[in-house]
């Protein structure tokens, strides 16, 4: 029952900025993702239970010898991650919208790009530990080495660039009778120059390629993560707003 | 002669409304739900807007709320005109829907942590606590909320929206689905929130809620604001005759 001793105090609330600091919104919508996904593990567990299965799949269907492993690798590591990451960037807004809590961010006096910010990283970093519990995995199944500094920078440069631009049209598909079906169809056209220059640098590192070779695909692994990132910046606000 | 306004700075309220809105219309594709909506609230008013399902009252309080723009009119809260000020309106703004706007696998005090941060409390803690105090709900802040009743979570919605102590809470139908124990639970905590001052703007369908509860009742319906009347203005007649009268005319 409700106290009547227990009526609010007439106190002043103290807020440490007019309306709102941009990086402890960020911090803030991170801990809580992060807190809330420690206790569920929803979306963390779908995400690498599919990977697991996506690259068993491959590993059966594509009956190679070692030279052939080696050289699909980058192709099949790429597709294992794009569509983990499908299921997670989904679930990840889905659990935002189903209990109205993605107005709750909303009604925040914030600027709404710290949601957006605050919401790619913790996206990112669920992706990041499936990738780094799926490496090992597939090194073992495909007899690949795949643990080169190259080839986890370009993984991460990667993970970045397709979180950002997932993270934004998720944003939007959300508000959609058929979310789960949209996101991919919107994502991977727009998401396509990421996971070419993903899949060429990575291979180049595999193969032990000059690095003039795999420079071009690094450079525009970088210019798409700066290019999504400055653009979802700008369009976020409009994507959630009615 | 254009006077060029900047859009940061607060304009005084006019004498002393807290709410001003002023022909507003709301267009989704070709359907229009809101056609010119004007309205007024003073500071500590409790409105009750009633109308009939699809008359565009949640519409009306998402575009109040800034969570949606309006396609036409003007809006101003506080002082601060919508939606350029939008995040200084969010600051003095609370809203409770029929959703809980809580994450179900964080607990209670993690849920209110979390809004807090959001809006940049300091003493949290503190905080928190009379808050949970408030609502009745002290002895779980470390109980997860997907564990709580609807009732409970409903309570809890509006801890959240009263953390940041707003100048103005807006309620969208606030009693739904909940049972007759819920219900009266949340009663009492209205009248909580409510007797602190606070500006109130709520919706329902409840006509007999309304009227235990509110100073003023506007009908919204066909997307205006048919008819309006203060608690002393009807006192020759219930809330019930006047909706009807109001929705006939």
């Amino acid at each position: 029952m409700v106290n009547k001793a227990t009526e609010l105090k007439s106190m002043t609330i103290e807020r440490t900025r007019p309306a709102g600091s941009f990086i402890k919104a960020v911090a803030a919508v991170v801990w809580k993702d992060v807190r809330a996904e420690f206790r569920s593990r929803e979306l963390f567990s779908a995400m690498l239970v599919f990977s697991l299965l996506i690259i068993l799949i491959f590993n059966f269907a594509l009956e190679l010898d070692i030279k052939m492993r080696q050289s699909v690798t980058a192709g099949v590591l790429w597709a294992t991650f794009a569509f983990a990451g499908t299921l997670g960037l989904n679930r990840s807004m889905a659990i935002e919208k189903d209990r109205g809590c993605l107005d709750g961010l909303l009604l925040a006096p914030v600027d709404r790009s710290a949601i957006y910010f605050g919401k790619v990283i913790s996206n990112l970093a669920f992706m990041l530990m499936v990738e780094i519990i799926v490496l090992p995995v597939y090194s073992v199944l495909y007899s690949v080495n795949l643990f080169q500094p190259g080839l986890l920078l370009v993984i991460l440069l990667g993970s970045i660039g397709y979180v950002a631009v997932g993270t934004l049209l998720s944003a939007m598909s959300v508000q959609t009778r058929t979310r789960d079906i949209l996101l991919p169809i919107l994502l991977f056209p727009v998401v396509i120059p990421v996971l070419l220059a993903a899949v060429k640098a990575s291979s180049g590192f595999l193969r032990g390629a000059e690095l003039a070779e795999i420079l071009l695909p690094i450079n525009l692994l970088i210019a798409y993560d700066i290019i999504f990132i400055a653009v979802a910046f700008m369009v976020f606000d409009s994507v959630v707003e009615e | 002669m254009f006077v060029v306004l900047n859009k940061s700075k607060r304009v005084a309220p006019t004498k002393s409304i807290m709410i001003t809105v002023k022909k507003l219309v709301k267009r989704f594709g070709l359907k229009t739900v809101l056609r010119g909506v004007d309205f007024e609230v003073q500071p500590g008013e409790f409105v009750a807007l009633l109308g009939p399902n699809g008359a565009g009252k949640t519409t009306f309080l998402r575009i109040l709320a800034s969570l949606s723009r309006p396609t036409l009119g003007e809006v101003n809260i506080a002082g601060y005109q919508l939606p350029n000020q939008a995040s200084q309106v969010r600051a003095r703004l609370g809203v409770v829907s029929h959703l809980p706007l809580l994450y179900g696998d964080l607990t209670a005090e993690e849920n209110l942590s979390f809004y807090g941060r959001m809006y940049g409390l300091t003493d949290l803690e503190q905080r928190i606590t009379e808050v949970l105090e408030m609502v009745g709900l002290e002895a779980r802040r470390r109980d997860l909320v997907r564990t709580f009743s609807r009732g409970m979570q409903q309570r809890l919605a509006i801890g959240r929206a009263v953390l940041h102590d707003p100048d103005v809470i807006l309620f969208d139908e606030p009693y739904t689905g909940l049972d007759q124990d819920a219900s009266s639970m949340l009663d009492e905590v209205l009248k909580t929130v409510a007797a602190k001052g606070r500006t109130v703007v709520m919706t329902s369908h409840d006509l007999a809620r309304a009227e235990d509860l509110a100073t003023r009742f506007d009908i919204l319906s066909r997307g205006i604001i048919a008819a309006t009347a203060s608690r002393k203005g009807l006192r020759k007649t219930n809330l019930s005759s006047f909706y009807k009268q109001a929705l006939a005319g």
